[in-house]
């Protein structure tokens, strides 16, 4: 236990010294703030953009710290051969990948909370500049707490993205974790698409391979509540407990694989 | 008494080639086994299996075939880890921590929390000579400066087994020294320590035991004293006051000579007859003796010497 902490808070030690980090949250906050110029030249002075684009930046920006910090975790550490050290200390190798794990899910939350932060602060100041009656007409209010339950299911699926990061980072090589953890994502938000998938193709092989992936693949879509939120639609809880209950499966599994295959590896 | 290390048979393939893959033999049948206490050398080529034996033993690899034991326990063990130290060839850490930070970070894998962990980190650096550096990120060292942070990890937890890969690389002269140094002074404390190095004045001057291994295969181990004591290859013999005309009436027996002052010379003797009937010679025509040396290989001759008869083995079975 006390080296699984040990290592998660030298990940995150480390990311937070790295410069891809500051500039990716840097550019974030720089795009939510943008977005106030832009709700500015919009008719209707809605926050509706702003909310839209600040929860957009979020979960983007939160997918490129995922997936470039998430594939350092491990395939960086054995390529450069820090592990060397680290494993030859009293730490048991499954310790070792799910202390990377939880640390870089400390960082992602830090920097999402910044982000999230960040984009409150700018939807206060339009609210602060707008007055009553105009802001009645909005769908739903500029501080609108509902926004959390967004930023919170964004955190789960880039917790998600990390998981499966650190799963292809544990047998193949940075470069093409990367690509396999970005075709995943994609893939991942197309998901609910291949369940149907056979009744477009004539083909019954495809179909049925379509099919299959829909279940391995993560279905990303169901933690996209952003549009709901943004349009003031209730989110109930009952499909955020669902939601993130699939999320938390899923990730089990992941690392649990990751702990498995890292433990049984060389290190060449 | 338990051994140290102990490998039995300790065999790995690695599988090479891109579309067939095929094993390669990166160590084969290797059985040795280190007392507590010993400073042992684990000498051979490049390419020899010596860092494919530490990362067996470090269990970053696992063995295609045969088993390790470090302290009575299978490698592995994370109880033993606790116990033994290791420093991998040419290390690298982490780009973006300090040396302080980086063995604060492994104090604490050891549990030494607070002033204690503070302690250690900070009497290690000073113990390999990294002074203010220390507060500096390890992506502005240089590859010496890295070696030594090396060995301070490798020795924070006090360890009764030390493992290190080729130690003296990259460090300048006074490194070395200081290194050597080092591993005295633990050895001194009862620290068994393993080491592979190509230098062999090192090994020389720090090891009990060495074993010398080419292709994979152990070809050599035993004391150095052992080792160097049976490859006595001739005499010096030293003389003074020696008319020159008498060296060439000494016949093939001399190997070869050199007059090192006017009318002192050093005489190589070949091993094809007993110094005395010579000595007597020369000092029946008046000369004087000033020296009678054994000749004995050094540990670079025995090494040399291994290392080609295990490579014209290999080519005669290939
Ligand atoms: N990851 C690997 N994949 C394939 N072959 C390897 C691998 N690592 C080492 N080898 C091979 O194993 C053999 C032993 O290598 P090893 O690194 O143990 O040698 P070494 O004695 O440490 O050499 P050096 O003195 O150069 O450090 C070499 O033939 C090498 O080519
Ligand atoms: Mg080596």
């Amino acid at each position: 236990m006390r080296a699984i902490r040990h290592i998660a808070v030298n990940v995150f030690r480390e990311s937070v010294r790295d410069k891809v980090l500051y500039n990716l949250v840097f550019f974030a906050v720089l795009l939510i703030s943008a977005s106030y110029l832009l709700g500015q030249l919009t008719a209707g002075q809605d926050v509706k953009i702003i909310k839209d684009l600040g929860l957009a930046a979020t979960s983007i920006f939160g997918l490129f710290i995922a997936v470039f910090i998430g594939i350092g975790l491990v395939s960086k550490e054995v390529e450069r051969r820090s592990v060397y050290g680290v494993l030859a200390k009293p730490v048991r190798r499954h310790e070792f990948v799910l202390g990377k794990y939880l640390g870089l899910v400390l960082t992602l939350a830090v920097n999402i909370a910044v982000m999230a932060v960040a984009l409150y602060l700018v939807l206060g100041y339009m609210a602060w500049m707008t007055p009553a009656n105009v802001q009645a007409a909005w769908d739903a209010p500029a501080l609108d707490p509902a926004l959390l339950k967004a930023v919170f299911l964004i955190f789960v699926e880039l917790c998600l993205i990390t998981a499966v990061a650190l799963f292809f980072s544990t047998f193949s090589s940075s470069i093409l974790s990367a690509v396999l953890t970005f075709g995943m994502f994609v893939a991942g938000h197309f998901d609910a698409d291949l369940k149907n998938f056979d009744q477009v193709v004539a083909s019954p092989a495809a179909g049925a391979l379509a099919r299959g992936m829909y279940y391995v693949l993560p279905n990303l879509a169901s933690f996209d509540v952003k549009a709901d939120v943004v349009h003031g639609q209730p989110v109930p809880w009952a499909l955020m407990g669902l939601a993130t209950g699939y999320g938390l499966v899923y990730i089990a599994m992941l690392v649990l694989a990751a702990m498995f295959i890292f433990s049984r590896r060389d290190f060449k | 008494m338990q051994s140290a290390i102990r490998t039995e048979e300790l065999t790995k393939d690695y599988a090479v080639g891109f579309w067939r893959k095929r094993p390669h033999r990166a160590l084969d049948r290797l059985s040795i086994d280190v007392a507590p206490g010993e400073v042992f050398g684990f000498l051979g080529p490049n390419g020899a299996g010596k860092t494919t034996t530490l990362k067996l033993l470090m269990q970053l690899i696992f063995p295609t075939s045969g088993r390790a034991e470090i302290l009575g326990q299978p490698v592995g063990a994370v109880a033993v880890r606790r116990r033994l130290g290791y420093l991998p060839e040419n290390p690298y850490f982490y780009d973006y921590l300090t040396a302080e930070e980086l063995l604060g970070y492994f104090a604490s894998l050891f549990g030494y929390v607070g002033p204690e962990r503070r302690r250690r980190v900070s009497m290690l650096l000073d113990r390999v000579g990294i002074g203010a550096e220390r507060r500096m990120q390890l992506r502005k060292f240089s590859k010496g400066m890295l070696q030594r942070v090396g060995i301070a990890q490798a020795l924070i937890n006090d360890p009764e087994v030390v493992f290190l890969d080729e130690p003296m690389s990259g460090l300048d002269p006074v490194g070395r020294r200081e290194v050597r140094a080092l591993m005295l002074e633990l050895r001194d404390r009862g620290t068994t320590l393993f080491f592979s190095s190509h230098i062999l004045a090192d090994a020389e001057a720090l090891c009990s035991r060495v074993a010398i291994l080419a292709g994979g295969r152990l070809t050599a181990i035993g004391q150095l004293s052992e080792l160097l004591a049976f490859e006595i290859r001739g005499w010096e013999l030293v003389v003074a006051d020696l008319r020159p005309e008498l060296i060439d009436r000494l016949g093939d027996v001399v190997r070869h000579h050199a007059e090192i002052a006017p009318g002192r010379y050093a005489l190589e003797l070949t091993l094809a007859e007993p110094p005395e009937r010579l000595l007597a010679e020369v000092l029946g025509a008046g000369a004087r003796l000033v020296a009678l040396n054994p000749l004995r290989d050094t540990l670079e001759d025995v090494f040399m010497k291994h290392v080609a008869e295990a490579s014209s083995h290999r080519m005669t079975t290939e």
